[in-house]
């Protein structure tokens, strides 16, 4: 199956993104897996082969940015699909952050995605359809002590997007959150052994998630059988949040 | 191609409207059904197209099809 159809997917390099890479090629898209990491990059390229189209960039960068839309423009199908998946963390107590911590995580989580998708939407509007999904996480809509910073750049993601979503619904564009709870990640490795079993026991489903299952969410919401479906955060949590 | 014919192109590919539409009195809101995106969309094309910058405020002068090609020609482009 090939869609004939490009998606690109911010931090793809490992991790959820290279799960959401990995299921989005599966079902016949065109990847452009946009990362900083170029070593993971090379290594995923190797691993999924051709239809992972490796594309090193700092996504605090517009200048790069504009030079990545131009090169995927020029090199893959058309764009129809972003999911902004990036995401950092400087997690500490807000008494204890620093402005930079503060800064940094805001600009690569949320505004890092509202670059991205700013990049490559033109694409989506002239082919009158398309799909926008965003990584948010559970903690923007529950908070988190420690991450205020994350917090913050995750919620603002649910608020960009349903304005998104009201600006292109006219053009058959979906505009989409993904809410993560706790997935077993580097990410959450690095977490405090006493923070991930206070998690634990307070999932209903007593697991933590897998990468893939946050992929199989994306690939739906990104999948012919939702294009009705836009403005929404589908939690996949294993019911921490409900 | 004269800038009448080059912006005409732009914009029956932009609106999805046929060329005979396209006239000089053309409003490209209420005769060419273009909305706010549209107009975002095809100012970006002219700023592409022709090499410019287009203010919001010079973008929402350019209500008719003529305007256009006036607006371009004050901004000294001729073809």
């Amino acid at each position: 199956m090939n869609l004939n159809a490009t998606a690109v997917v911010t931090g793809a390099a490992r991790g959820i993104g290279l799960e959401i890479a990995r299921k989005l090629i599966s079902v016949g898209w065109t990847v452009a897996a946009l990362d900083m990491l170029e070593d993971d990059l090379k290594r995923s390229a190797t691993e999924l082969g051709y239809n992972y189209r490796p594309y090193t960039v700092n996504i605090t960068d517009s200048e790069q940015l504009a030079e990545v839309s131009k090169a995927v423009g020029n090199d893959l199908p058309p764009v129809k699909g972003i999911v902004n998946n990036a995401g950092i963390t400087r997690d500490t107590l807000m008494m204890r952050m620093s402005e930079d911590q503060w800064n940094m995580v805001i600009d690569v989580n949320l505004t890092g995605a509202w670059r991205v998708t700013q990049a490559f939407m033109r694409s989506l509007i002239r082919a009158r359809e398309g799909s926008i999904v965003s990584i948010s996480s559970v903690v923007g809509l529950v908070g988190a002590a420690g991450q205020t910073n994350y917090a913050a750049s995750k919620a603002g993601l649910i608020g960009m997007s349903k304005s998104l979503m009201r600006e292109l619904a006219g053009r058959g564009v979906t505009v989409n959150v993904v809410a993560p709870g706790f997935i077993e990640t580097e990410m959450t490795e690095k977490l405090p052994e006493e923070v991930r079993s206070d998690y634990l026991s307070r999932i209903p489903a007593a697991r933590l998630g897998l990468p893939v299952e946050i992929a199989e969410a994306v690939a739906f919401l990104m999948s012919s059988s939702a294009k009705y479906i836009t403005g929404i955060v589908l939690p996949v949590d294993g019911g921490l949040t409900t | 191609m004269s800038l009448e014919n080059r912006i005409a192109e732009i914009i029956v590919s932009r609106l999805n409207v046929k060329p005979e539409e396209v006239t000089d009195t053309a409003s490209l809101k209420d005769d060419l059904g273009a909305d706010s995106l549209d107009m975002v969309d095809l100012m970006m094309d002219l700023e592409d197209t022709f090499n410019l910058k287009i203010s919001d405020e010079e973008g929402n002068t350019l209500q008719t099809v003529g305007s256009v090609v006036s607006f371009l020609k004050t901004k000294g482009i001729e073809a």
